[in-house]
């Protein structure tokens, strides 16, 4: 795959990730570009349905992060989505979906260096896995032609 | 099944409930649901091998709840998915009363829901055997395979969403894939669509799924969608201990501890 540059998407939360991604900025530490990061108001809020959606738009990868547990700004939402992404990721895994392509992590406010890390691992590790054709497959397949006849 | 033609005609005709759900001999082989209103139909209703359809999808049914308190005549996972309705505010003791079929084919008439609640904990939710067999054949694949495996099942799905239809817990006036704004599941039957509503109807029965196979008794194509559910419920076993349906009580999904233990996030 000689100009493959993979697509990230990322979901962070406001309050921990966002800001952290912010501090890796204004600490100007490089890290590479292929990331675009939505912004949540919290991890708790990051559906499922999203990151499905993420693929089928052409994601190669996700990152998926906010707070730290017990320093949610809403107190209990990063437990909540732990326990979704616990179940959500064996269902995936149960259904043969990359789960390698799918990063979770927590990043503070104050880990910009942490961040930096997070996405240059993981725009490494998909440059190596290429892009997700299993799913573009699927994707672009035509809908069936329905006969009345 | 005399005991329940009997009890279910005293029922009715001391008014205690309006409608009596239960089963009644259909064509050939098969059974479907009766709705008793009338104590001389009471001898209408059979109880046998055949009668696997879930009843407890009628109850949070509008056409069944105006006519009044209900009756059901309820197997095993039929009594978990109304323990699992009362827990979500769907049913109560005003408005539904239980004939339980026990696993023995005996009757056993429960005056409340929380005695229902107490006879269904005396068995655990378990994979049946032959299932399990299939769940560590597909865990033993490669996820390559896997995928391969679910897409060839999925494909043929035209999602006439029998398997919603079926399921006691899909009571949502609006599903999400009824909604076009936004469109959550493309509408065709295209594979993405396909693979997109199985995740969701999985995951929103993470934790809810009594494991009573009525989506697959529905499926018309005989697509084995309930693996995905049965999956679901051995990671709440591996996870969190698993679960049982509880009047009162936390929910898998909405609860959480803060000692939850992953490997995944870093």
């Amino acid at each position: 795959m000689v100009d493959f540059e993979p697509k990230i998407v990322a979901f962070v939360c406001n309050w921990c990730t966002y800001a952290g991604a912010d501090l890796t900025g204004t600490s100007r530490i490089k890290y590479a570009s292929n990331v675009r990061i939505v912004r949540f108001p919290c991890t708790g809020r990051i559906d499922y349905m999203l990151l499905l959606k993420a693929f089928a738009e052409g994601a190669d990868g996700i990152i998926v992060s906010g707070c730290h547990p017990n320093d949610c700004h809403y107190t209990s939402g990063n437990f909540h989505a732990r326990r979704r992404w616990i179940m959500f990721r064996s269902l995936c895994d149960f259904m043969g979906i990359d789960t390698r392509r799918i990063k979770f992590s927590w990043v503070s406010a104050a880990e910009g260096a942490k961040w930096a890390d997070i996405v240059n691992t993981i725009v490494a590790s998909i440059r190596e896995l290429g892009p997700y054709e299993d799913y573009k497959k699927v994707v672009k397949k035509p809908v069936k032609e329905v006969s009345n006849g | 099944m005399d005991d329940l033609r009997k009890r279910a005609k005293e029922l009715l005709e001391s008014s205690t409930v309006k409608v009596v759900i239960g089963y009644e001999q259909g064509t050939a082989n098969k059974t479907r649901a009766l709705f008793v209103e009338k104590p001389e139909d009471a001898v209408k209703l059979i109880f046998d091998s055949y009668c696997v359809q879930n009843l407890a999808v009628y109850v949070t049914k509008r056409e069944i709840r105006d006519k009044g308190k209900m009756a059901i005549a309820a197997t095993l996972p039929v009594l978990r998915s109304i323990i699992q309705l009362a827990s979500e505010s769907q049913v109560n003791d005003n408005n539904l009363l239980v004939l339980g079929i026990t696993p023995e084919s005996k009757l056993v008439e429960f005056s409340n829901l929380a005695e229902v609640e107490t006879f269904v904990h005396q068995y655990q939710i378990e994979i049946d055997a032959h299932n399990k067999e299939i769940l560590d054949k597909l865990d033993k694949m490669t996820p390559a395979e896997r995928w391969k495996f679910w897409i060839d099942e999925l494909t043929p799905c035209f999602k006439c969403y029998a398997c919603r239809a079926a399921c006691p817990m899909c009571y949502c006036h609006r599903c999400t894939v009824d909604f076009n704004q936004p469109q959550w599941i493309p509408v065709p039957s295209h594979e993405l669509g396909n693979l997109e509503w199985h995740i969701m109807r999985a995951v929103h029965l993470t934790g809810r799924c009594v494991d009573c196979d009525a989506c697959y008794n529905a499926c018309p194509l005989g697509i084995p969608l309930n693996l995905l559910t049965k999956k679901m419920v051995e990671e709440a076993k591996v996870h969190f201990g698993g679960y049982q349906p509880a009047i009162k009580g936390e929910h898998l999904m909405s609860t959480y501890k803060p000692d939850d233990k992953e490997n995944f996030i870093q």
